[in-house]
């Protein structure tokens, strides 16, 4: 993550980790995930696409290690450490008897740190995402897209090879989440990290990644990848632009495509 | 804001009805209970005289006042009595209910077999189980203890227990995806979710071990040196001192909201910088 060369493009990437052949089952008979297939490379920007119940969120649990497959196998490359991993949730999921900066400590609290030891990481964490003046705040004192900052530096804190986003700017105005999208991507450019991001979202996904993974319902498995070619720096004109509309386009059928597969299954 | 800053301040009729009513009420809030308790008091006095009932059956509160200055060296040392027990019956419910819940929310199995204990000794009323408790504690003292503390430790323990179990599920995930021991989650997650709870708990509590150690001290009876507030009581009745009960009584009311006065303000102090319960909405 600390390399400043630019990421290379898809099909040149490190392999950082693999999900082969994953089923989930809950209760002995629904099944979450069917024969999961995917491969997350370094540096890809990877939203998982999908409507409710194709196990977005399942998949997402069991690579962060909440919950185990029932078979298949997920690998990670040179293993799991600590600090691997950064999560978001839908929400900030802040203390709130904590400050901003005892906040973003946690990770490293966890590990054994002291705040004086890790000040210097929480700080460049805090301004990465613009709120460095805000270290002594209480969460109630924020706005809620600024909640959302204070949990993705607390993702970042670590600087993990990988962070989870499950759905994360869901319950934030339109307009918030337009400029945390471009502030997320602004982030993935300056800090070259690799992001798994759950979304309901075509015009999110298609905005924020270069891989989007649509995903199908009863069982959830992956039903379709479309590729975002659409280079980086990404920025508000691409927004408007003929490209985007296009890839949204894609992106819409695809997920369509996934849901009547869904639909052909149940009238069957 | 900025703009705000530099335009005088506009305020139509509507901001000066609401902003003259929220004025009216921050010193209603004061004035009402001062003026109804004066009131109160007033209407007792006026009562005792208009009806001519004597002091032996209903004092005026002027008497009551002087017996409790006239009696202040006796009612002194009760109310000390009475307190320490009172004080020391709510540090052992905090110490063991908070003890208790933290063993019951580390083990399911553990609650499972002792919750149903700690609801049998709360439903059986203290005054029931109190006589077996000085016929089998020869310390007076332990035996005044162990009724207040029985009636007491209930609200803490069960406040706590539901505090603790409380934490939100997205933040429980997050520790265990970082890893955190046992002790870190208790420690920075789950008694930080439990204070505010804890707090109610203890507010009940203070109140109930005051009525604990009257109780106990009613049944276990006897006087002498060391008698509390409840044992003067039962005595100036057996005197038709009644003065001296109501200056017992009023020392005993005092005392509980004294104690709840001081858990609402270590509430405050503990809570008011991040807790909902403790700010103040605009609207």
């Amino acid at each position: 993550m600390s390399n400043t060369s630019s990421i290379p493009p898809i099909g040149q990437r490190d392999e950082l980790l693999q999900m082969s052949n994953v089923d989930k089952v809950f209760n002995g008979s629904v099944e979450a995930l069917k024969d999961l297939n995917l491969t997350v490379n370094q540096g890809d920007f990877i939203s998982l696409l999908g409507p409710s119940g194709c196990g977005k969120s399942t998949a997402l649990r069991l690579i962060a290690g909440l919950m185990r497959q029932t078979s298949g196998q997920i690998t990670w490359n040179g293993g799991l450490n600590e600090g691997d991993l950064g999560v978001v949730f839908q929400e900030p999921t802040l203390m709130p008897w904590a400050t901003v900066e005892q906040n973003v400590w946690l990770p490293h609290r966890l590990r054994g740190k002291s705040m004086d030891d890790v000040r210097g990481d929480i700080m460049w964490a805090l301004k990465l995402v613009g709120l460095e003046s805000f270290q002594k705040s209480y969460p109630r004192e924020l706005s809620g897209g600024m909640k959302m900052r204070v949990s993705i530096a607390r993702a970042l804190v670590t600087q993990p090879r990988l962070i989870l986003m499950d759905e994360p700017f869901a319950a934030l105005d339109e307009i918030t989440r337009h400029k945390l999208n471009n502030d997320l991507l602004m982030l993935r450019d300056k800090l070259k990290c690799t992001v798994i991001f759950v979304t309901h979202s075509v015009f999110e996904s298609v905005f924020l990644s270069d891989r989007i993974v649509v995903m199908a319902a009863r069982p959830g498995r992956v039903s379709a990848e479309v590729t975002v070619e659409a280079p980086y720096p990404r920025t508000e004109e691409f927004r408007t632009s003929a490209d985007y509309a296009d890839l949204c386009r894609k992106a819409s059928d695809a997920l369509h495509g996934a849901m009547n597969q869904h639909g052909e299954r149940a009238s069957a | 804001m900025s703009v705000s800053d530099m335009q005088p301040p506009i305020v139509d009729l509507e901001e000066q009805q609401f902003a003259r009513a929220q004025r009216r009420e921050s010193i209603a809030k004061w004035a009402l209970p001062a003026i109804m308790l004066v009131l109160a008091i007033y209407s007792w006095d006026r009562i005792v005289v208009w009806s001519d009932i004597p002091h032996y059956i209903l004092p005026r509160p002027g008497l009551v006042m002087q017996t409790l200055v006239a009696d202040w060296a006796m009612l002194s040392d009760a109310l000390w009595v009475t307190l320490k027990i009172t004080l020391m019956a709510l540090g052992v419910a905090v110490i063991g209910g908070v003890g208790l819940a933290v063993l019951f929310t580390q083990s399911r199995y553990f609650e499972m077999a002792f919750y149903p204990f700690a609801v049998i000794l709360q439903v059986t009323p203290v005054v029931a189980i109190a006589p077996l408790i000085f016929i089998y504690v020869d310390n007076r003292l332990a035996g005044l203890l162990l009724c207040a503390w029985i009636v007491a430790f209930f609200p803490i323990l069960s406040n706590t227990t539901l505090g603790l179990s409380s934490t939100d599920h997205n933040l429980r995930d997050l520790y265990k995806i970082y890893g955190a021991t046992r002790w870190q989650r208790l420690r920075y997650l789950q008694l930080p979710t439990a204070l505010p709870y804890f707090l109610g708990g203890l507010r009940i509590a203070g109140g109930l071990s005051l009525i604990g150690a009257v109780v106990a001290e009613y049944v276990a009876g006897t006087g002498g040196i060391g008698s509390g507030l409840a044992f003067r009581i039962l005595e100036a009745g057996y005197r038709l001192n009644i003065p001296r009960m109501f200056a017992a009584l009023l020392l005993i009311a005092v005392t509980g909201v004294v104690i709840f006065t001081l858990a609402s303000l270590l509430s405050h102090a503990l809570l008011h910088k991040w807790h909902e319960s403790a700010i103040k909405r605009e609207n």
